[in-house]
């Protein structure tokens, strides 16, 4: 099962290189890893998708709650989130097909941020199912390339989570 | 304002305000500054010069598992501080608190590949709790304080600082720090949750065939004597893990020994059927449970452990305590009812008598065995008032069955990595540490051939340790498992030594070679007579195995056994 684990770290050198590390040495299987700030200044906030069964899981949040960096570690798997994506696409367009992406775009809600005479660069943000169904249908049009960022996740609502993770 | 101070001058003020009187290390072009500012400035600090840095990584190691008090060692950039890995590793793996201080090319040139750079942060990164690169004098204090604070605490590990030279060099105004900032880190030691702590009392009340594990975690908590009221309370026998021993008095009626791949059979048989299995202060790896899946099948577990990472990394566990063993087991013990559990402990009695008749000492041989040399150290000290230091391999397993432990931490070895080479320069360290304990180090012909040099430190520093070699000609434990499990075929495992006596006497301190049993007894006595250091080459029988043994891939109750004695009453199960 994949689980969506938030981790808040102090931004350090090498911080990144501590839990890149521990997800390598513990065979731990990550499936995306996004990283930023949070709106704590000097406090990183990292989304990352794991799978695994239970123990797998809960060693991947003792693990790295170990490190020294790392102040919180927090699965939202079963919590209600905003889970989000973003994606972009570079995809063939010719003045033939061009109206058909166009309207696929608008049903997605993406939109173009690029037009070149052969292509268009398609912007997609959502849940990453959204995302992987509109990619299946552009690849009909024969994608040039692609980016996508990884897994975010915020917990709705108020639900008792101070900025650096501690409740 | 305060005053201006070198990084370098900073190093030692933090060493002396951290209480530390004693640096194992090696110099080298990138500690200059520090080397020069110990001498220049007198600093009270005693330097223990090594041959090789890897020798002042289990120094260090072991000065901090006898004393409980933070090992400090020092080596410069490059191969300085690659050598240092396999200490750090070891001390890693074994819990140990050590703090490493490296010299780094100066600032300037770093990432250059110049003259002996090393990724030091980059390599040590997996092996050490935390480490630190320091850049700039003005942050230098600070990781200081952060180093041997994160080094003793919560768990204890190996915490190392890289320092570039320029930053030794620099002067910045010095405080003594008084705290810490780590916003990740609380290592406040706590009793478990009360809830779990009652959890785990009704399981051990319901249980009829109740069995603790103890591991290192009791000594580092020194929770000895609490572990021993459980224990008697409620009338569980105690195995242990390898580190465990000497958390437990083995010659307690409740003292099991150690279980495991070289466990006795009662004892794993005891772990195997027990229907409650308390583990403290353990980590549980594969060389106690064996295949993780076949461990204590008929037992609910209780992990009582620090580390919420360790309780249920390899086994799942019914019931996890997770909170400091000494407050732990403080606030369980009134919980527990006194009870007798008289079937399982005759039960438990009816197996280690079968493991009695099958007992090497109990055979009439004429061979030197290593056990009859365990058992008559064990005597000649007292009953084991002395702290033994063994190495890795068959000796170490055979010090493990044959030396009942009852004093706490008098056994220091390297369990979790296995570290070959750890006995002479640990022992060193334990030496140092304790100077008027007696200290044997116990140590197979390969394993004391890694770190043999160190010979010379001992002699410098005037140490009386005395040198137990236990020499059967081969790599031995490899060598057994040869035996075994490939048909004999001794590829790379048959030794070519030294005459260990002439190394001996090169270095300048007396020694002895030993082949018979009836010569023992007199040359462990002129050891302890000898007012120094003293190296005895026990020359043991060459084809010696360790028994009961657990193959890989067996559970722990799946032992090859000591044979039963032709004498034995016939019939006798084998």
């Amino acid at each position: 099962m994949k689980h969506t684990v938030i981790a808040w770290m102090e931004d350090k050198p090498g911080v990144l290189n501590r839990v890149a590390g521990l997800f390598r040495r513990r065979n731990f299987n990550i499936e995306s890893l996004a990283v930023g700030h949070s709106e704590t200044p000097g406090i990183s906030r990292m989304t990352f998708v794991v799978a695994g069964d239970a123990r797998q899981l809960g060693q991947v949040q003792t693990q790295l709650a170990k490190l020294i960096n790392v102040i919180a570690v927090k699965d939202v798997t079963s919590e209600p989130s905003i889970i989000r994506e973003l994606a972009l696409v570079k995809v063939n367009a010719t003045s033939t097909n061009r109206a058909e992406i166009l309207q696929l775009v608008d049903i997605y809600r993406a939109s173009i941020v690029d037009v070149a005479m052969d292509s268009l660069v398609i912007q997609i943000t959502g849940p990453e199912e959204r995302i992987d169904s509109l990619i299946r249908l552009l690849e009909t049009f024969g994608i040039q390339e692609m980016v996508r960022t990884g897994r975010v996740a915020m917990v709705r609502g108020n639900n008792g989570f101070a900025g650096n993770g501690r409740q | 304002m305060h005053e201006k101070k070198s990084g370098a001058q900073i190093v030692w003020e933090s060493l002396l305000s951290e209480g530390v009187e004693v640096v194992f290390g090696l110099p080298g072009g990138a500690t200059l500054p520090m080397y020069d500012a110990l001498a220049k400035d007198r600093y009270p600090i005693r330097h223990v010069l090594v041959t090789h840095e890897q020798g002042a990584s289990h120094m260090a190691d072991g000065y901090a598992r006898a004393t409980g008090r933070v090992g400090v060692c020092m080596a410069t950039s490059g191969p300085g501080a690659t050598n240092l890995i396999t200490g750090l590793t070891t001390a890693n793996m074994d819990s140990s608190p050590v703090v490493a201080i490296t010299g780094q090319v100066p600032t300037s040139l770093l990432g250059r590949d110049g003259f002996q750079e090393a990724d030091v942060q980059g390599v040590s990164l997996p092996v050490t709790k935390h480490n630190y690169l320091v850049t700039d004098v003005r942050d230098l204090a600070q990781a200081l304080k952060e180093a041997f604070y994160i080094a003793r605490t919560g768990r204890p590990g190996p915490v190392l600082i890289d320092i570039c030279k320029d930053a030794q060099q620099a002067e910045t105004e010095f405080e003594h720090l008084e705290s810490v900032n780590l916003p990740g880190y609380n290592p406040t030691l706590t009793a478990a949750d009360p809830a779990a702590i009652e959890r785990a009392a009704r399981l051990i009340n319901e249980s009829e065939r109740p069995l603790i594990v103890a591991g290192q975690g009791v000594s580092i908590a020194q929770a000895e004597a609490e572990l021993r009221n459980l224990a008697e309370k409620a009338n569980i026998p105690v195995a242990t893990s390898l580190l465990g021993i000497s958390a437990f008095p083995e010659t307690h009626p409740l003292s099991l020994g150690m279980g495991g791949m070289h466990g006795e059979a009662f004892t794993n048989y005891a772990m195997q059927e027990c229907d409650v299995l308390i583990a403290v202060g353990a980590r549980l790896d594969d060389r106690l449970t064996g295949v993780f899946s076949t461990f204590a099948p008929k037992a609910r577990l209780i992990h009582i452990d620090l580390d919420p990472s360790e309780v249920g990394k390899n086994l799942t566990i019914d019931t996890p305590v997770v909170g400091d063993a000494l407050l732990t087991l403080r606030a369980l013990l009134p919980l527990v009812e006194a009870t007798e559990h008289p079937a399982w402990l005759a039960q438990i009695g009816q197996w280690r008598s079968d493991t009695d008749q099958r007992d090497v000492l109990a055979q009439e041989t004429e061979e030197l065995v290593p056990p009859f040399i365990m058992r008559q150290l064990w005597h000649l000290t007292n009953e084991g008032d002395c702290t033994i230091v063994s190495d890795v391999g068959q000796h170490q397993m055979w010090e493990a069955q044959y030396f009942p432990h009852t004093k706490r931490r008098s056994l220091i070895t390297s369990g979790g990595l296995g570290t070959m080479g750890f006995a002479l320069p640990a022992a060193v360290g334990v030496q140092i540490g304790h100077p008027d304990e007696e200290v044997w180090v116990v140590a197979g012909d390969g394993g004391f051939q890694m770190t043999m040099p160190e010979l010379s430190t001992v002699v410098t520093e005037g140490l009386p340790l005395k040198i137990a070699i236990i020499n059967n000609g081969y790599l031995g434990m490899v060598r057994q498992w040869q035996d075994v499990f490939y048909d004999k075929r001794y590829a790379g495992t048959p030794l070519f030594n030294p005459d260990f006596v002439k190394i001996a006497d090169a270095y300048g301190l007396p020694a002895q070679t030993v082949s018979r049993k009836e010569d023992v007894e007199a040359a462990i006595r002129q050891a302890q007579a000898h007012n120094g250091p003293f190296l005895i080459d026990f020359q043991v029988e060459p084809f010696a195995n360790v028994f009961p043994m657990v193959a890989p891939g067996k559970s722990v109750a799946d032992m090859i056994r000591r044979p039963m004695p032709m004498t034995a009453v016939e019939g006798t199960e084998g």
